[in-house]
């Protein structure tokens, strides 16, 4: 990870637990910052009506509906969470993980892509062409190009406001403090504390996604407490920055070139014979 | 709560951190019950069958808290001898009228009450007599209960060992001992181990040490019985001690904005400020008569003529004089019921030719949305003042029967004025919510074009009419000619300032500014328009604008905002102590009795006279708050206690009775009575019911709202981001009725009812249950209510399917619980529409 001297890295925690799907981040994320609206579309799927997160929709509630299972199985998730019924109904706000390994960000040619002194990963709009290389470098399928424009989009964390001292517009506009805003850090201890609390009464289910440094992304910036598998929220389990491996792949690269250098050398040597 | 409410349903978030148990109970599966431990699925409209099954818990375990119940409700008054209780009429009270479908309650009233003369009057007066009948009914008198209930001739006889036979207490166990678990199973679907679980949670988290609240919207007030819905809640929260005490009350989730403050400074046509009654054309010929007949003469309501004389100063100033009464002949008088429904049935009848539709949207918000806009095309002219171009304005190009060629445009003669309304963030105002706290808002920006604040389309208004009258000799124009109408205004529209308009609701007397409605008189010597706001601008101060953060003052956060009355954040706070003044716990500690020096105090501002030793015990013949005991903490009663009966007042009934909804799929199961026999029903062509038990229409459907739009949908469906959260009329059905009916997920659906059919996105989802009651399966059908013909995210309106069906007591609309049929696909179009609804009736009465 960089340095950012003084500025601590910024994040989101995004407590599911308390999620009621209200939907207030969605729209605040628009008004502040000036995404389009989207076609119309009833989708069918409980009350998402948004579907995944893309160029026009930089948060994104999930609700997964998880109807009692009958045949006397044990009821899905903790007494906790569940009615009479055993039915369970999960949201959750979804967003830009921020990753401490971005592949959009490895693989954009342009510099478009940058990482802010909050440890944020924000598109330049001025300077972003259009490549669309960003796109399938994202592990969580975040980012996307719009297609009426050419150029990529997705969360800028609110660079603006927070420059100003302002916390995000989703965060600020969460009744509930699903969303949270702070220093990383401190949000991971936070988090811990809560999934404790939640273990303490019985939701057993309840764990952290995408707060571990040592993931495949190296950890994200903004990280999620879940109360089931993160596939079931449409979360891929084990994410992995595709330019994991690039490093490796220059050095073998450069051991390859230099393989191929000494070759060039021996074989010149050998004619000098 | 979290669907209407989201915003403050953080507080429910914040108290279930803090360890709280919350309890959902709602026909449907929400985003409330989601997030709730337990969520019970009941039938629409089954409420007080579960609501006395958990009073039947309490009294038939002796839970109740005893003390509590003995000090300070009306447990131990003994009722008349000629009382009958719907256990002895299957279903009805003494004194009912079945040609009339009205009760005579002079049947219900405290044993030797009436021989009581009310304490001041010096004339006898039957208890009641004023708070029954056609008269009480028509008007609404009931609503005119905010704040205190109707006054009774005088204190009742107390059994303190709860022995007698006929005492409150015991009427009230034989009443409610039916109402078992095994038939809350029966009624509501609710089964007996859940139900029992509920019992055990809210009883055991009640008594000294704790408290439980319940909160309700208009899921409890939309129903034939809706007063009593809330009646219930009040009984059992009465009997658990949990009134008057910090986490315990009923809290009335408003509709929206402000609709507190709508009924404090009222929008109604039978309230006057500060719930004073709107004065009877045959009742009240002067002030002396509006005093009398309702003014109760003990409690604080013993002091209304001080409140009305000095809200007729506000409205009239220097011409109301004690000579002419205060001009209290200028105000208009009731004739009868002229009630929202009402007044559509006088459209249509061609009484009423003039409307105005201030941020209202009955064309979609309204219950049977063709008996509306057939009477908005019946006018001679209409005004709408909105925000946007609502269905209400443009019925007359594209509504509903437009398309059906019941109307046609050019046969319409309504001249439609649509004036564009100013923003609440173009115009500064206050907003007062759910626990009567003032919240002051202040202007951001200018109104857009022609957008205006509504006080500003008022005050012009009248000032325009009082200019043309100003040369007027006619007497009906000197109530308008004589009105206080002088408003500094400002910026660059001419608004009225906000703030001088709170200056004349606070009111003021000789010196400046009142501090405290215990300040009026009826002298004339104090101007308020609004008693029980009087103290909100104290000392020239807007206290409605205060907003000294929750993290630098105490927990009852006394310096945000202002709280009607007093800035008492609690009311009836007295019963946070015991009868000799001390805390029932320290955990529940709130307002006490401070002997040394000699007052009321705590954490709250005293609901009591700060002075009154908890041991006063009222002279003979005192009167008003002097007639108030010092351990009877409801002071606006005039007996000062809680009502667990209510011996006078309501329409329908003393105690609640469970009544099945006007259309209904099963029998009562509690009585031979089937609905509310004082139901108020409205005869039109275009306003059909439904048989009970109707084969036709087998299913119940319950309307309600979404957390992405607001209400009617002017707000919420003309905006992009959020009309693409939830982008057109959906309904909602159980895997079980999809598969029965053959309704397929995001498909079409066709739901009918004898008003009309609605055609609706299915969404099929778990959330829906079907319930067993009556020993069958009753499904339900959920229709979110917010959309219309215009806007971005369009669809079928579905209150147009309900009929208008009311309470007796307050004119509400049975919104929550109908029936209907659902059948897979897109209704027709035009005149084969009207012929499917036809064919629906007919099948449906024959």
């Amino acid at each position: 990870m960089a340095d950012y001297g003084t500025q601590p890295r910024m994040g989101f925690f995004t407590d599911t637990s308390v999620c009621i799907g209200c939907k207030a981040c969605e729209v605040a994320c628009k008004e502040w910052n000036g995404v389009p609206g989207r076609e119309l579309d009833l989708l069918g799927t409980s009350y998402d009506n948004t579907g995944d997160l893309g160029a026009d929709a930089w948060r994104h509630v999930a609700f997964v509906e998880q109807p009692a299972v009958e045949l006397g199985m044990p009821s899905v998730g903790a007494p906790e969470q569940q009615g009479e019924s055993g039915m369970r109904w999960l949201m959750s706000s979804d967003v830009c993980k921020h990753c401490t390994h971005a592949g959009c960000l490895d693989v954009c040619p342009t510099g478009s892509l940058f990482r802010t002194e909050f440890g944020t990963v924000v598109v330049q709009e001025d300077i972003c062409n259009g490549c669309g290389y960003c796109v399938p470098a994202c592990p969580y399928g975040v980012i996307e190009k719009r297609e009426s424009d050419g150029r990529a989009f997705k969360c800028t964390f609110c660079y603006d406001r927070l420059g100003e001292g302002l916390e995000p517009a989703c965060a600020k506009a969460c009744p509930t403090d699903s969303i949270q805003f702070g220093e990383l850090d401190e949000l991971r201890e936070r988090a811990a504390g809560r999934v404790d609390a939640l273990h303490e009464a019985g939701v057993s289910q309840a764990r952290l996604y995408g707060d571990d440094p040592s993931d495949g992304v190296g950890g994200d910036g903004a990280f999620f407490l879940l109360l089931d598998e993160p596939e079931v929220y449409g979360f891929p389990p084990d994410p992995q920055v595709p330019t994991k491996h690039l490093p490796q792949m220059w050095k073998r690269a450069a051991a390859a070139a230099a393989g191929v250098a000494g070759t060039l050398v021996v074989s010149f040597l050998g004619r000098r014979r | 709560m979290a669907e209407a409410h989201p915003v403050g349903f953080q507080w429910v978030m914040e108290a279930k951190a803090r360890g709280a148990k919350i309890i959902h109970v709602d026909p449907r599966f929400t985003r409330t019950s989601a997030l709730a431990h337990t969520h019970a699925a009941l039938r629409a409209g089954s409420d007080i069958a579960f609501l006395g099954g958990l009073v039947n818990h309490v009294l038939a375990n002796e839970l109740d808290f005893r003390e509590y119940v003995l000090a300070y409700t009306n447990a131990g008054a003994v009722l008349r001898e000629d009382f009958r209780d719907t256990e002895d009429l299957d279903g009805l009270f003494s004194g009912y009228d079945p040609e009339h479908h009205q009760y005579d309650v002079s049947t219900w009233a405290y044993e030797d009450a009436e021989a009581l003369p009310p304490a001041g009057s010096g004339e006898a007066e039957l208890p009641g007599e004023q708070h029954s009948g056609e008269g009480h009914q028509s008007t609404a008198r009931a609503e005119s209960y905010g704040s205190g209930g109707a006054s009774v001739g005088g204190k009742p006889r107390i059994d303190e060992t709860l022995q007698h036979p006929r005492c409150v207490y015991q009427v009230l166990k034989r009443h409610f001992s039916r109402y078992t678990p095994e038939v809350v199973a029966d009624v509501c679907g609710i089964p007996v181990g859940q139900f029992r679980e509920i019992a055990e949670a809210v009883t055991a988290n009640s008594g000294r040490e704790r408290t439980t609240a319940w909160v309700y919207s208009v899921g409890w007030t939309h129903h034939t019985v809706g007063a009593q819905y809330i009646r219930t809640a009040s009984i059992l929260q009465t009997l658990l001690g949990n009134i008057g005490r910090p986490g315990g009350g009923i809290l009335a989730l408003r509709g929206h904005a402000s609709i507190q403050g709508s009924t404090d400074i009222p929008t109604l046509f039978n309230l006057l400020p500060g719930y004073l009654p709107m004065p009877h054309a045959h009742q009240h010929f002067g002030l002396d008569e509006y005093v009398t007949t309702d003014a109760g003469s003990t409690g604080f309501w013993g002091n209304m003529r001080s409140y009305a004389v000095s809200l007729l100063k506000a409205y009239w100033g220097e011409h109301a004089q004690p000579h002419n009464d205060f001009r209290f002949d200028h105000l208009p008088r009731l004739t009868g019921d002229h009630g929202t429904y009402a007044t559509v049935k006088a459209q249509l009848e061609g009484e009423c030719r003039g409307y105005f539709l201030v941020g209202e949207n009955p064309a979609v918000g309204s219950a049977n949305g063709k008996m509306q806009r057939l009477g908005l095309a019946n006018l001679d002219w209409l005004v709408v003042r909105d925000l946007q171009m609502i269905e209400s304005a443009t019925f007359w190009q594209d509504g509903p029967e437009i398309e059906t060629g019941e109307l046609a445009g050019s046969e319409i003669g309504t001249e439609v004025f649509f004036l564009p309304a100013a923003a609440h963030t173009e115009k500064a105002g206050s907003f007062t919510n759910t626990q009567r706290l003032l919240q002051w808002h202040h202007q951001a920006v200018e109104p857009p074009g022609d957008a205006r604040s509504d006080l500003w389309f008022y005050y012009h208004l009248g000032r325009i009419i009082r200019e043309k009258l100003a040369d007027s000799t006619e007497p009906r124009d000197l109530p308008v000619q004589e009105l206080t109408w002088s408003y500094p205004t400002e910026g660059p529209t001419a608004d009225p300032s906000a703030e001088s308009v709170l200056a004349e609701i606070n009111g003021h007397g000789p010196s400046g500014p009142l501090a405290a409605y215990t300040q009026l008189t009826d002298d004339g010597s104090t101007s308020c328009g609004c008693w029980i706001y009087c103290g909100v601008r104290a000392d020239g101060h807007n206290h409605a604008a205060d907003r000294t953060p929750g993290s630098e003052q105490d927990w009852v956060a006394a310096k945000w905002a202002w709280a009607w009355p007093a800035n008492r954040r609690i009311l009836y706070n007295r019963a946070s102590a015991d009868p000799d003044g001390k805390p029932w716990s320290e955990r529940k500690n709130l307002v006490y009795w401070d002997e040394e020096n000699d007052r009321w105090t705590g954490a709250d501002v005293p609901d009591f006279e700060a002075t009154k030793r908890p041991d006063y015990v009222p002279p003979e013949g005192a009167r008003a708050q002097d007639a108030i005991g010092g351990a009877e903490p409801f002071i606006m009663q005039t007996d000062g206690r809680a009502w667990l009966y209510v011996p006078a007042g309501l329409a329908d009934g003393p105690l609640p009775t469970h009544y099945e909804p006007f259309e209904s799929p099963v029998d009562n199961a509690l009585y031979s009575q089937q609905a509310n026999p004082a139901r108020q029903t409205l005869s039109t062509a275009s306003n059909p019911y439904h048989p009970a038990r109707s084969a036709v229409f087998p299913y119940v459907f319950t309307t309600y709202r979404l957390t992405e739009h607001h209400t009617a949908g002017g707000m919420s469906r003309t905006l992009p981001y959020l009309a693409e959260l939830q982008p057109e009329f959906f309904c909602e059905v159980s895997p079980e009725l999809a598969a029965e009916r053959g309704l397929e997920n995001r498909g079409w659906a066709t739901v009918i009812s004898a008003r009309t059919a609605i055609e609706a996105r299915v969404l099929v989802t778990s959330r829906m249950k079907p319930l067993q009651v009556r020993g069958r399966v009753v499904h339900q059908v959920g229709l979110p209510y917010h959309w219309g013909t215009n806007g971005l995210s369009r669809g079928d309106a579905a209150n147009d399917l309900l009929s208008v069906v009311m309470d007796p007591n307050v004119h509400i609309q049975e919104a929550k619980a109908a029936t209907c049929d659902i059948v897979p696909g897109r209704r027709p179009r035009g005149r084969d529409l009207l012929a499917l609804v036809e064919d629906y009736r007919r099948r449906a009465d024959g």
